[in-house]
């Protein structure tokens, strides 16, 4: 297992379990206020501190998690469910109409300034985490569309899916059956990045107050109320930044591991 | 040349045409009319059209659309609905906080950036190296916008070196005004530099394993003297693509930079037109950056098809 599969594994790894602990288990109630214990610095009691209405910050950030990686891991969710098929569609089409229009289609969306159309599109329809993860979630699609095409051109033209056309089998079933498999490295190693820059985009989109609204918690939005406190106590915008960038460090790294895996010939080049 | 120069205006003004479609669709589909929105929950219904028919919303989707689109194409951006300025001139004044900052972010992101990934690549696989790549895993990983809190908290309210937020204006000389700019331009600035460092280190260590660069140390050029004098060059055409493409997004990525910093940019005034549904506003400002980056887009394409004959055959 190399360096970069091992830290990123076990970055990511650790905020995830936070995330799905959190469930069951956060040290206080992350919604319950507690005016006197207000604007602590972290103790023995609250290990992170507590914030200018004293819920305690770590569950808080436990709760985040969930928020952030939700949004994140859904928007990674529509670019694979709708990219996937349409790149698979125009590799088999290769140079047909289909083909045409689906790369034009995606030319056209890569033009966009994506945190723009995010911000119209969740100020338009009200802001909510629903709305957070199609707006990220849509510019993910013609991602996985080129990934997947690039991918799948080159396996076109091997023997292997000569033999299954020879055998009958349709376009639509030759990409299921034979071309997804191998394009799986490329997908999940692309997942990992598209992840991570979720977890960005929805931060952003919370902070401004066009994400997750109150009482869920997200890491974006825990940055916004410390914004106007950050004086008085800075661990209130330490603690949720060092958060958002452990788990995109953490995925970064877990993206580059993997892409080291699935093709070591990439690791000579890099060192 | 001239063949592609004619494919790619085509195909740039069709996405413009079909940017605006959507920004349109999207506007049209919100929810709430501006006009009542406008007059308050106690108005008259009479009120409310009389006034729905000043703003010109009781016309047809479509002469409202052609209507917007020939405006733009004048120069006439609308009628603000809260301000009841017109819409270019309050873009006007914010393009002259944007564009600014925009300029500067990238000249700091350049600076830092190109050093960095040219060091990078000569020390490669060293601890030099190590170090550079690291700060990069970091700065990509780093939000900008929290990144500006730390900014403010260590030289704004600590150190006292600049002002926490706000603009002091252009009028107050170019020195006052780049200093109120300096905090947010490095905020901006700092994921930029970290993609462009990796982007430079990438580019020079392709164009170090290439033949000619081992004929220049061959002919007894230091290794030094062969990147100074051969390498750089070939591997900047990459980087300059990027750094087309880091301005179109340190524009509308100022978005957000622009909050934190009570800036009265662009953003700010999205912002500000949201929550006031000032929609002929959002609608506009919102074109307008779309049609910004994809011109720098095109831009791009251009420049990089005059270095390269062979791009300019494979379209």
């Amino acid at each position: 297992m190399n360096r970069s599969l091992f830290l990123g594994g076990l970055l990511s790894g650790i905020m995830l379990l936070l995330a799905i602990v959190s469930f069951v288990w956060t040290p206080f109630d992350h919604a319950v206020m507690n005016i006197p214990d207000k604007l602590q610095t972290p103790n023995g009691t609250h290990l992170l501190g507590t914030d200018h209405f004293g819920r305690d910050i770590l569950s808080m950030v436990m709760v985040g998690a969930r928020t952030s990686l939700a949004v994140a891991l859904l928007a990674v969710g529509i670019g694979i469910g709708l990219g996937v098929p349409l790149g698979l569609a125009a590799a088999a089409t290769r140079g047909s109409w289909l083909d045409e229009v689906i790369m034009r289609g995606n030319d056209l969306v890569f033009a966009f300034p994506s945190l723009v159309i995010a911000i119209l599109i969740t100020a338009v329809f009200g802001p909510s985490a629903i709305n957070a993860i199609i707006a990220i979630g849509i510019f993910n699609i013609p991602v996985f569309a080129r990934v997947a095409r690039g991918g799948s051109l080159s396996l076109w033209a091997r023997e292997f899916i000569l033999a299954a056309r020879v055998a009958g089998k349709s376009r639509a079933r030759i990409s299921a059956e034979h071309i997804l498999p191998n394009i799986a490295n490329l997908l999940i190693v692309q997942g990992t990045i598209q992840f991570s820059l979720g977890i960005l985009a929805e931060a952003g989109l919370s902070y401004v107050g066009l994400g997750a609204q109150p009482p869920t918690p997200s890491w974006g939005r825990m940055l916004a109320e410390a914004q106007t406190l950050v004086s008085l106590a800075p661990h209130l915008a330490i603690v949720p930044g060092c958060a958002i960038i452990v788990t995109v460090v953490g995925l970064n790294l877990l993206g580059d591991g993997l892409r080291d895996r699935f093709d070591p010939r990439l690791m000579e080049g890099r060192a | 040349m001239l063949h592609y120069l004619a494919k790619r205006l085509l195909s740039l003004a069709l996405s413009l045409t079909i940017a605006s479609m959507v920004i349109f669709a999207v506007i049209e589909v919100a929810p709430g009319d501006p006009a009542s929105f406008m007059l308050g929950t106690g108005a008259q219904e009479e009120t409310v059209a009389a006034l729905r028919s000043e703003l010109g919303l009781d016309q047809s989707k479509v002469s409202r659309y052609l209507d917007w689109v020939g405006g733009m194409l004048t120069g006439d951006f609308g009628t603000s609905y809260t301000y009841r300025t017109p819409v270019a001139k309050m873009v006007g004044e914010r393009l002259w906080v944007s564009l600014p900052l925009a300029i500067y972010a990238l000249t700091l992101s350049t600076l830092i950036a190109l050093p960095a990934g040219i060091y990078a690549a000569s020390r490669r696989g060293k601890a030099g190296d190590m170090a550079v790549m690291g700060a990069t895993q970091l700065g990509v990983a780093v939000p900008n916008f929290w990144f500006a809190m730390l900014l403010v908290l260590v030289f704004a309210i600590n150190l006292r070196w600049f002002s926490a937020g706000g603009f002091v204006g252009w009028d107050k000389g170019l020195w006052a005004g780049l200093h109120a700019l300096t905090l947010p331009a490095v905020a901006l600035a700092l994921p930029q530099a970290a993609i462009l460092a990796r982007v430079m280190r990438s580019a020079l260590l392709e164009v170090l394993g290439e033949d000619f660069m081992r004929s220049a140390r061959a002919k007894g050029l230091s290794q030094k003297q062969a990147i100074r004098r051969h390498g750089l060059r070939n591997a900047l055409i990459p980087v300059l693509t990027i750094i087309g493409l880091q301005f179109s997004f340190l524009l509308a990525g100022a978005i957000i930079i622009e909050q934190v910093f009570y800036l009265p940019g662009l953003g700010r005034l999205v912002f500000q037109a949201i929550s006031a549904r000032d929609l002929i506003v959002v609608e506009s400002v919102v074109m307008l950056l779309v049609f910004a980056v994809i011109l720098v887009n095109f831009l791009v394409d251009m420049a990089y098809a005059v270095v390269d004959p062979r791009l300019r055959r494979a379209a």
